[in-house]
């Protein structure tokens, strides 16, 4: 992210002691210490890279926390995984492949030059990311909707429709799994009593962790294309030099490639 | 300010008419040699709370009854004393200071690749350092440096949240540092710099860089969720809540086995240059000492269960790790033997940074062999978590980096400042140090076989002799470490005039004049010659010019 | 002045081992690590800017010399190895026949209970000439049991059982330390472990003492006279009367005929789950598998077990494993109690 922010074009500020190196022959968007644009470009792009593969380690971390558990817990796990919203989640990950081309698409042509076009895919990137967001939230609030006892966040606002059944899959003292379907309903043992632990909760706790870092990658995402979309307007990009939008775009691949993972690693298990 | 005027402008001087002015033009510089000096300033501080949080511990040792301090408080000074060292002093130290300042420089570079991101990450260091400390200022913290679950995430009253915040923010300023690194070594080398002319220590920091970018993330997510297991009562690590307390440890030691080689790597670079300049002579086995260090972050990685040999892990994994942890031995051999090889037939001088660098090679050796001893399960299992362990790693950490660290410092100490610093003290202390350090640490090792563990304030009767010998060294240690920093400050109103090369070394930081001007370089230099291009009769020469009276 | 020794006394069959690795080590150290000081001293005042030496023809690096200090160290540090992992095993490996001793760790102390019932606090009497075998658990955090003079050492973990083992060869007192950091008294979770001969072992055993349980209340030690009152049940005992009183026995029957597998003979056998895996039976399985029923059902029955977790104290549980155990323990007939005999027993209880 700050990658991105040291390639923006416009001069760099605050470094009076660099004044008596002279800047000329430079082209307004190379900075005073890199001799071309190529080299500048390079060094981008590579920052980038480097920067993505210590984000998949960040997230690695929790896979990795995801993994033991599913190990040792595979029925609870599985079971746990019904409760989540599969249909929404599928969307989600439908509105952020498209995304992914609208940004691709982007890139190719801030390339060509085609600065319009660039400032239309952008915005619709924008669009898809704020309605992923939108469709997260909506779970989210879904799930603190039956904590609080109702079906929908929509009947919680309004008072309206009354939860069935007592479900709160929000960790903390609060948290309720439902008892089980099927064969060991029946016992009385097998209901989760309020706050206790269990592995259902490790579960969503994991889902609540992983969901809301990625999350807050989107956000950090839409406000580079937010900002991406500022300086395409201001014609900072052409054909020669569009490095930010494809920095900037590799960032927003990398969000979707890790929601490609969470996808089937939460609402999918079986 | 000066009772002489440098010659040149330097990165130091500006013209800045106002105080605030001056400050802001420091606060806000994108320089990397004035980011590394407001490194070093922060980081010295830093080793010297650090320091005292050991001064604490050593003193309440000096009995066996405990009588200095409380449990509680004991168990906050070696807690601080580990934290701040690890996290705030050794991980950053070399690659911070050294690195920023130098590595441009050797590269015939003007700057690193993201001069914003480097100010950023002074910042971010800046912000989990007051974390850290004002976790020490409200009621400290009871952990240990190692954080262990579910006594962390759990059982401990203490600040542990503000702590881990601090570690967090922290990792992220090793990142930013360690993301410039790469791409700069990777993009904006001189013309003519290929991998094989780089400096030694480019390639060590290169390789540490490779392991700051992988593993501190790992930690990062590691210490986020202790925090949120305190805050939202959910067991991730505690068993009492469904979560498994070993996972905790295997991600911890993912990111802190590595960090050891964080630590240390730099140092191998530092020594490599300071062995070579003061051999007047081309490092022996360039080849092998650039890739043992690649080799070093490589099996790095695949290491971290040997500090899990008594925790419960099954015997295949402790075989595994402890073959693997044999292996990472070889390459800091390599190091060792290619040193010493150097060293003959050169023109060996005893300036102030060779003695570091001696004192380094005969410390780490020291260090290496008990990690073998660590290493070997059947003895591990003895010897783990007592003072054996805690002798062990000061060795490396302290008689390794810090060596290094202060090697390094006096090396391009003249570099950075102009100016040159009292020799003869510089000597004194390096002898100091070196002989302060083994009285502290060698009664350690002796310690642990006889079964004293670590991290306890009341222990039996019959360790207290090596105990009043470790902590009657641990005051010859702290004379050494303050007596360069009365020197070195006085050097920067006192010192001579150094010049551009005072060491006659190679490389290119010794091309610009001392201070480096802003810029570093006018024209960026075309490289045609490998790192330590001394000619053949270099040494031979050197030797011949020697009178009577000239520096030994 | 308190006498100054360099070595911990070597009191177990670890010990001989373990120092003569450890003394070969410093061997091999010492040819490196004292040597290799006296070469670079050498080479520094022979090379010494002051002196006249011969510097002509400098090597820049030699691949057979970089060989040779690879391949030595190498085969050096893996003989090592090798001897070290064989060693390894044997320190992990319990021989079959032990004297099995149930260990509890908590903030700040250390309770151990014996087979007969007897219980200790920060103490443990062993046997020497005896493998004996802890099987150790704790209540909060992370300890570790560590005995230098034995050179035996293992993390004690909350939620899972580890296992530890040895044999004493001298009567004596030797201290017991905790080795992992556990909080404000961790320095202060120390103890001793008293080796004495087979007889005396028995003797002390069967002596009654204080009860006093790992929660730190007192024990009724016993308004009977009689001695085993005083020392508390057997273990196995103790757990065959919670394996009643819990209702286990309704569906674990010995004749396997009950809803659960029988346990009889299943302690450290492999057996088949549900998803085709070989699972050993071993102290944390049975442990996992009362606690969380359905974390590995035994092939051919239905995951219907409730969870028990919260309702039985560590102590509880190591009595129920103890009584488990003692279902497959067909050497000792005398010790083994049906779930007829208990039933009798429980039934004279309730009397």
């Amino acid at each position: 992210m700050a990658t991105t922010t040291t390639t923006q074009g416009s001069e760099v500020q605050g470094h009076g002691a660099h004044a008596d190196h002279g800047h000329a022959g430079h082209g307004r968007e190379l900075q005073h210490h890199f001799e071309t644009a190529q080299q500048q470009k390079e060094a981008a792009t590579l920052g980038m890279w480097v920067f993505l593969v210590t984000e998949l380690m960040l997230f690695g971390g929790i896979f990795m926390a995801y993994t033991v558990y599913r190990w040792a817990f595979p029925d609870i796990w599985a079971e746990a995984a019904h409760h989540l919203n599969t249909p929404l989640g599928a969307l989600n990950t439908v509105v952020l492949l498209v995304s992914s081309l609208t940004v691709a698409l982007a890139v190719n042509a801030a390339e060509e030059g085609r600065k319009q076009r660039l400032i239309r895919l952008l915005g619709v990137t924008m669009v898809l990311g704020v309605a992923f967001l939108g469709i997260k939230g909506y779970e989210y609030s879904e799930k603190f909707a039956h904590c609080a006892g109702y079906e929908t966040p929509i009947a919680w606002a309004t008072s309206g429709a009354p939860l069935g059944e007592t479900e709160c899959l929000v960790p903390g003292r609060a948290f309720v799994f439902p008892a089980a379907h099927g064969e060991a309903a029946a016992d009385a043992h097998h209901e989760v009593t309020p706050g206790q632990s269990s592995p259902y909760q490790l579960f969503y706790l994991l889902y609540f962790i992983a969901t809301g870092l990625h999350a807050v990658h989107m956000l950090i995402g839409l406000s580079i294309v937010g900002m991406l979309t500022f300086m395409a307007a201001r014609g900072v990009f052409t054909s020669v030099y569009s490095t930010p939008v494809e920095i900037g775009g590799l960032y927003w691949h990398l969000i979707d490639i890790i929601w490609v993972f969470l996808f089937p690693l939460f609402y999918l298990v079986h | 300010m000066a009772t002489t005027a440098l010659p040149s402008r330097g990165y130091l001087e500006d013209d800045t008419p106002t105080v605030w002015a001056w400050i802001k033009s420091w606060l806000f510089t994108v320089d990397h040699k004035r980011i590394a000096i407001l490194y070093l300033l922060a980081i010295n501080f830093y080793f010297l709370l650090g320091g005292l949080a050991a001064s604490v511990v050593r003193i309440e040792l000096i009995t066996p009854q405990g009588d200095l301090l409380s449990s509680d408080l004991y168990n906050r000074a070696f807690t601080l004393h580990g934290i701040i060292m690890v996290f705030f002093f050794l991980i950053p130290g070399i690659p911070a200071v050294l690195g920023n300042f130098l590595i441009p420089l050797m590269v015939g570079a003007r700057d690193m690749a993201f001069p914003r991101l480097n100010l950023f990450s002074w910042y971010l260091y800046m912000i989990g350092g007051l974390f850290a400390l004002s976790a020490a200022v409200f009621g400290g913290v009871d952990t240990g440096w190692t954080f262990y679950t579910p006594f962390s995430s759990t059982y401990s009253n203490s600040n542990v949240i503000l702590t881990i915040a601090g570690a967090f923010v922290m990792g992220f300023s090793s990142i930013a540092t360690g993301v410039n690194f790469i791409v700069t070594t990777h993009t904006m080398r001189a013309p003519g710099l290929t991998w094989f002319r780089l400096p030694l220590f480019v390639w060590s920091s290169y390789a540490t860089s490779l392991i700051i970018v992988l593993a501190t993330p790992v930690v990062g997510i590691t210490l986020l969720l202790v925090a949120i297991e305190r805050i939202w009562g959910v067991g991730i690590f505690d068993p009492a809540l469904g979560g498994d307390p070993l996972l905790f440890q295997h991600l911890f030691w993912f990111y802190s086995h590595p960090a050891v080689y964080i630590m240390i790597l730099p140092g191998f670079g530092v020594i490599s240059e300071l062995i070579s300049t003061f051999s007047r002579k081309r490092i022996f086995g360039y080849e092998f000492i650039a890739f043992s260090s690649m080799a070093i972050a490589i099996i790095g990685f695949l290491v971290w269960g040997h500090h899990m040999f008594v925790s419960g892990q099954s015997v295949y994994s402790g075989l595994v790790f402890s073959f693997i942890t044999m292996l990472v031995a070889i390459p800091s051999a390599i190091k060792v033997f290619n040193w010493t090889a150097t060293l003959y037939k050169g023109s060996i001088s005893y300036r102030t940074p060779m003695l570091y660098a001696l004192g380094f090679i005969g410390l780490f050796v020291i260090g290496g062999l008990t990690g073998i001893f660590l290493g070997v399960v059947a003895i591990d299992i003895h010897v783990t978590d007592t003072y054996f362990v805690v002798a062990h790693f000061h060795y490396v950490m302290v008689g390794g980096t810090i060596m290094a660290y202060l090697g390094g410092i006096h090396f391009w100490w003249p570099k950075m400042t102009g100016r040159m610093y009292n020799e003869v003290w510089g000597g004194i202390s390096a002898l100091i140090i070196f002989v302060g350090f083994n009285m502290t640490f060698f009664p350690q090792f002796v310690l642990g076989y006889m079964g004293m563990p670590r991290r306890y304030h009341v222990y039996p009767q019959e360790f207290q002799v090596l105990h009043v010998l470790s902590s009657a060294g641990s005051t010859v240690l702290a004379i050494g470490f303050i007596i360069p920093l009365i020197y070195l400050t006085l050097s920067l109103w006192k010192g001579k005039l150094a010049g551009d090369n005072p060491w006659d070394a190679t490389g290119l930081e010794w091309t610009v004049s001392s201070p480096p001007p802003a810029h570093n370089f006018d024209e960026i230099p075309v490289v045609t010659t490998e790192a330590y291009a001394y000619p053949p009769e270099a040494a031979e020469r050197d030797a011949a010019a020697w009178r009577p009276g000239s520096p030994l | 002045m308190p006498d100054f020794p360099l070595f911990p006394e070597q009191a177990s069959t670890f010990a001989g081992p373990i120092d003569a690795l450890y003394g070969v080590l410093i061997a091999l150290s010492l040819i490196f690590g004292g040597i290799l000081p006296f070469i670079i001293l050498y080479l520094m005042v022979r090379y010494h800017r002051s002196q006249k030496a011969d510097r002509r023809n400098q090597p820049e690096g030699s691949l057979p010399l970089e060989l040779t200090w690879t391949i030595i160290p190498l085969v050096l540090v893996l003989a090592v190895f090798f001897w070290g992992a064989f060693l390894y095993i044997d320190i992990r490996t319990p021989p079959a026949r032990n004297l099995e001793i149930y260990v509890i760790g908590k903030q700040w102390m250390w309770h151990t209970q014996h087979s007969n019932g007897k219980r200790e606090n920060n103490e443990l009497h062993v046997p020497i000439n005896q493998p004996v075998k802890l099987i150790m658990t704790s209540q909060d955090v992370i300890h570790s049991f560590y005995i230098p003079a034995f050179r035996v050492k293992q993390d004690v973990l909350p939620g899972r059982y580890t296992t530890m083992w040895f044999e004493a060869t001298k009567t004596g007192e030797y201290h017991l330390f905790c080795a992992e950091y556990c909080g404000t008294e961790h320095a202060r979770m120390v103890g001793r472990v008293v080796a004495m001969s087979l007889a005396d072992y028995e003797r002390w055993l069967t002596t009654p003492g204080e009860i006093i349980l790992p929660d730190g209340s007192a024990g009724a030690g016993g308004s009977g006279s009689t001695l085993i009152p005083s020392i508390g049940d057997p273990m196995a005992l103790a757990g065959a009367q919670l394996f009643t009183s819990l209702g286990c026995v309704g569906c674990h029957r010995d004749d396997g005929a009950g809803i659960g597998p029988s346990l009889v003979g299943l302690y450290n056998v492999e057996t088949r789950m549900q998803d085709g895996s070989l699972v050993t039976a071993d102290e944390n399985y049975l442990r996992e598998s009362i606690l969380n029923p359905g974390a590995k059902t035994v092939a051919g029955y239905a995951n219907v077990m409730p969870s028990y977790d919260g309702q039985l104290s560590e102590d509880q549980l190591n009595q129920l494993v103890a009584y488990i155990k003692s279902l497959s323990d067909s050497g000792s007939a005398s010790t083994r109690l049906s779930n007829d005999q208990i039933a009798g027993v429980v039934a004279d209880e309730l009397k």
